[in-house]
């Protein structure tokens, strides 16, 4: 069995735009901390998906590759401050609501 | 050299969390002075003191493919001059012994960051920097207990998680229409853009942008400077924001990349909406740190602003400004951990006459102050009146005009800051109030010092500043 | 529409699951399905290694992150918990109409995008990562030290409440 893979930029940047869509609209819409960690991990993985199609594309896939592996570390990270940062809010207010989020004024 | 300013706070990092812990208490100390030897290092570069050649070896056997020019020398005197304060600030402010240590060893994680993007030469090595840099100031943030931190720190997250995505987004595209991210690539293709190359080039733009608080995207940047703790907002101020955001900017103004693109255009609307912006909300607030945190956006919108100016004459502005800010910055929000240790207090309705008591905070509050407002014959004034000429020198007189007005507004709410803290009589609720500790005003003192020597001596610092780039 | 696009668009389908469900174990579920569907995807490009780690690290580690934040901050009752469904369509009703346009809109985009020639191939990624990009792996190592950090100063438990 071949599998076909397409070689066209505006499919794949489409599918691009589309879960960036969904990325930010899941960060925008919604009152719970972690929906919010959703929304940028999924705007995360469009990214990610840009860049290896980037390398496919442009056939330097070896350094599309080598800067999403160093992408993924740092996501992971990030992942972790945000889920501390999150508990933090939660212990202090028992709730994950991010209206408690919105004291400092000015 | 320039491998070393990366390894040896690594190194540090790693010999100080391998030792025990009686003599981790040295950690502060560490970091101070390995930030002392950058600043010194950094100085001398430019004047070619240091025999450099000691260290090719070392460059080809690690191939981190850094470049340390004039203007990388400008970032990192400020990061050293800016980490110096803060941790001086943190020794008299920070009670308990494990944060001191937590605060010196992500302030070297954060050096080691800020050092990466004054020396790459490479989008994606930026990119991995800016996130070193943001990932260790957003523990620095939380290291202050308590329900503001955790909101400053959260505005600030999402926002530079957002920006991150559209920093890679362009990288991704630049990867496309140039063949590779190092600057010499990216060059070659804005040199003939094409569509991907614009969307690429906006993309950037918009992402920097967030990560240094201009305007509309500023909005995490008050309340993070808030809520952080003394010595973090100093560090922040000085150098943190201006490193991950504008630092790429002035670099790429350096290159003259972007002469194909509008880029001056934007740079002129973005920098000068953000710097009138400032001032405008500035004015308003009541909390001192609030206040000097819209002074940062407003201050970082001049920046942008001279970018906008005569390409050659508007980098060197820049860097000025950059530089100044940097100084008079840490040192108001010296000046505020001063205050708020003193009086319990940031809320500058409730102060009043606060000068008798606290002569030296009074007094280098009011060097940084006109500083940063452009008054001769001190430092601020010589950047602002460079970047007004680089804006004239382009033919922008309207946005020449923009800078010298909103200086105005600049002095304005200064002015009203030195009148409801420092002027008038002293209340009686501070009037057993007394000066800082002199290890808390050594940082103000001789910050403000330099502000006004670099004002008396400005030819020498244009000379060095105009000795070149790469 | 072949297989692969198929894969497309199920990774997106499960994204659109992800943002719209009620129920937030299932949307860390469906987050993790939609990057197990990205590893497929770019294995199928030709990115083994990074596929590898996609997996393992976006599927399987973050998802572990995601589950216990979730255990931890989870005390809702039943009759909530079916409310919350009602609250959560009347507030993400749009996407998928939002979606439907963007894709619709796009596919009218004809511009000619002008790829850089590929490069002289044969160079493996692990050359690549190993020998050019050290300046990268060195900045992983510190923003891991930097997370070591942030996790002993976030998830200590805290004796006192300053506010």
């Amino acid at each position: 069995m071949t599998i076909e893979i397409p070689q066209s930029f505006w499919l794949y940047f489409v599918f691009f735009a589309l879960l960036a869509l969904e990325g930010l609209f899941c960060l925008l819409a919604t009152r719970n901390f972690l929906r919010v960690l959703i929304g940028v991990e999924i705007l995360m993985k469009s990214v990610t998906f840009l860049l290896i199609v980037a390398g496919f594309l442009s056939g330097r896939m070896a350094l599309a590759q080598a800067m999403v592996i160093t992408v993924i570390v740092i996501e992971v990270v990030v992942v972790v401050v945000f889920a501390g940062v999150i508990l933090g809010f939660f212990r202090r207010h028992d709730s994950l609501d991010t209206r408690n989020a919105r004291r400092m004024k000015g | 050299m320039s491998d070393l300013l990366l390894l040896v706070p690594f190194a540090a990092l790693v010999v100080l969390n391998l030792l025990p812990k009686a003599a981790r208490r040295v950690a502060p100390e560490v970091a101070f002075l390995l930030l002392a030897l950058e600043t010194i290092v950094a100085v001398a570069h430019p004047f070619g003191l240091l025999d450099e050649s000691l260290f090719s070896s070392l460059q080809t056997a690690l191939g981190f493919n850094l470049v340390l020019d004039n203007l990388s020398v400008v970032l990192l005197v400020c990061a050293g001059l800016a980490g110096m304060a803060a941790l001086l600030v943190a020794r008299f402010t920070v009670r308990d012994a494990g944060d001191r240590f937590t605060l010196a060893n992500l302030v070297l994680v954060a050096l080691v960051g800020i050092n990466g993007i004054a020396m790459v030469r490479d989008l994606f090595a930026l990119y991995v920097f800016i996130e070193v840099t943001a990932v260790a100031t957003f523990i620095l943030i939380t290291l202050r207990r308590g329900h503001d931190a955790l909101e400053g720190v959260w505005k600030y997250l999402v926002l530079s998680a957002v920006a991150s995505v559209l920093l890679l987004s362009s990288i991704a595209l630049f990867l496309l229409s140039a063949g590779g991210v190092t600057l010499a690539e990216v060059g070659t293709a804005l040199g003939a853009p094409t569509a991907v190359t614009w969307i690429a080039v906006a993309l950037f733009l918009a992402g920097l942008f967030i990560k240094g608080g201009l305007v509309p995207f500023h909005g995490w940047l008050p309340d993070a400077y808030t809520a952080a703790s003394a010595p973090v907002s100093i560090f922040m101020a000085g150098v943190v924001t201006k490193a991950s955001g504008i630092f790429a900017l002035v670099r790429i103004s350096q290159l003259a990349l972007g002469n194909a693109l509008p880029a001056r255009e934007v740079f002129l609307v973005v920098g000068g909406v953000t710097a009138v912006a400032g001032a405008f909300l500035a004015l308003g607030q009541s909390n001192m740190k609030r206040m000097l945190a819209y002074s940062s956006v407003s201050q970082i919108g001049y920046i942008v602003l001279a970018l906008g100016g005569d390409p050659a004459l508007g980098v060197v502005a820049a860097a000025f400004h950059f530089f100044n800010h940097a100084v008079s910055k840490s040192q108001l929000f010296a000046n505020a951990a001063a205050i708020e240790q003193e009086l319990g207090t940031l809320d500058m309705d409730r102060m009043g006459g606060i000068a008798a008591r606290m002569p030296v905070t009074g007094a280098t509050a009011a060097v940084g102050s006109l500083s940063i407002a452009g008054l001769p014959p001190l430092a601020g004034f010589w950047s602002k009146l460079l970047i007004v000429l680089a804006l004239w020198k382009a033919g922008e007189v309207g946005f020449a005009i923009l800078a010298i007005l909103t200086s105005l507004v600049t002095l304005a709410y200064f002015l009203s800051l030195q009148r409801r803290v420092f002027f008038g009589k002293t209340l009686p609720e501070w009037a057993n109030v007394r000066e800082a500790r002199a290890g808390l005003l050594v940082p103000a003192a001789a910050l403000a010092l330099i502000t006004v020597g670099v004002g008396l001596v400005f030819p020498l610092v244009l000379r060095v500043l105009l000795g070149g780039g790469a | 529409m072949t297989w692969f696009t198929a894969l497309l668009v199920v990774m997106v389908l499960a994204a659109l699951w992800a943002s719209m469900t009620s129920l937030l174990l299932r949307a860390a579920i469906a987050l993790a399905l939609t990057s197990a569907m990205l590893a497929v995807v770019m294995y199928a490009l030709g990115a083994t290694l990074a596929a590898i780690l996609e997996l393992s690290v976006c599927a399987g580690l973050i998802s572990v992150v995601f589950v216990s934040v979730i255990s931890l901050t989870e005390r809702r009752s039943f009759k909530e918990l079916v409310l919350d469904r009602k609250a959560r369509l009347r507030r993400v009703w749009p996407l998928p109409l939002l979606l439907l346009a963007l894709g619709i809109g796009l596919s009218f985009v004809r511009a000619p995008v002008q790829i850089v020639a590929p490069a002289a191939p044969g160079e493996d990624v692990r050359t690549v990562l190993w020998t050019l990009r050290h300046a990268d792996l060195f900045g992983q190592i510190l923003i891991l030290l930097a997370g070591v950090f942030g996790v002993l100063v976030l998830f200590k438990r805290e004796e006192q409440d300053d506010d």
